[in-house]
């Protein structure tokens, strides 16, 4: 039934994300299926970016601008986002680690 | 954009007076109850951690993981299980301008929170910020301009 639209916030966060960083890696998972939340949710997400604008920058700072770039999403639904973001020179390629399993905390 | 990042992004430092603030000190509400009540929890312990659940049960898995890596590096560390206040839950997040838990505080400063302490930990950074007694310079973070 979500089919069509079900991947509208997962859209949205690659867009915003591309513009923004004009990221050389961007892979982006939905993992909500690990949690407790309706099918075809789109409440948790992993990003893995690699983009010349995290240069110099601490990692605290790059996860800032990620979340700043997401802040609607992460008002409005996004309950989780895992982020790597790397540097071109950083970044090898490697699988994408999952992350860990839910503990039954969501919505409570 | 909410009043606290436009605050965040006006500029790194301001003068009132005869004083300059760093404008971090001004994002904290401290005439708002919650946030005052913030201040004192991260200040209260040289490790504060806010997550789901309780150290002996995480109810996230993220939770968990902060937690397995602070016992691993044998640290103290005062606990919050967001899931028992609301206003704790959402007062944590506009204290840190971070939207998500757990979230990992160490000398009063903000470290991140389960990604970054992974990586933390990972690189061998964690166990110098854990050992280091006096609070972070600023160099470590800067408003975002």
């Amino acid at each position: 039934m979500m089919s069509a639209a079900s991947k509208c916030v997962e859209n949205c966060i690659r867009t915003k994300l591309q513009n923004r960083f004009d990221p050389k890696v961007l892979q982006l998972v939905n993992e909500s299926y690990m949690h407790n939340v309706p099918k075809n949710s789109e409440t948790h997400f992993k990003v893995v970016i690699v983009s010349n604008e995290f240069d110099g920058l601490p990692l605290i700072k790059r996860h800032r601008l990620v979340n700043e770039t997401l802040s609607d999403e992460l008002k409005n639904g996004v309950h989780a986002l895992s982020i790597v973001a790397k540097t071109p020179s950083q970044w090898k390629d490697e699988p994408i680690e999952s992350s860990p399993g839910c503990r039954g905390g969501f919505g409570k | 954009m909410s009043l606290l990042r436009q605050m965040i992004n006006l500029s790194k430092t301001t003068r009132i007076g005869p004083f300059y603030i760093h404008s971090k000190f001004l994002s904290t509400k401290t005439d708002d109850p919650i946030h005052s009540h913030i201040d004192k929890l991260v200040k209260n312990n040289k490790i504060v951690v806010f997550m789901k659940g309780v150290p002996q049960a995480p109810r996230c898995g993220f939770s968990n993981a902060v937690v397995d890596i602070l016992n691993i590096h044998k640290a103290k560390f005062d606990a919050h299980d967001v899931l028992k206040d609301e206003n704790l839950r959402n007062g944590i997040k506009e204290y840190s301008n971070w939207p998500t838990i757990p979230q990992v505080f160490v000398n009063g400063e903000f470290i991140g929170g389960c990604d970054i302490m992974l990586q933390l930990h990972r690189s061998g950074e964690l166990d110098k910020i854990l050992l280091n007694n006096e609070p972070k310079k600023d160099t470590q973070e800067k408003p975002n301009v």
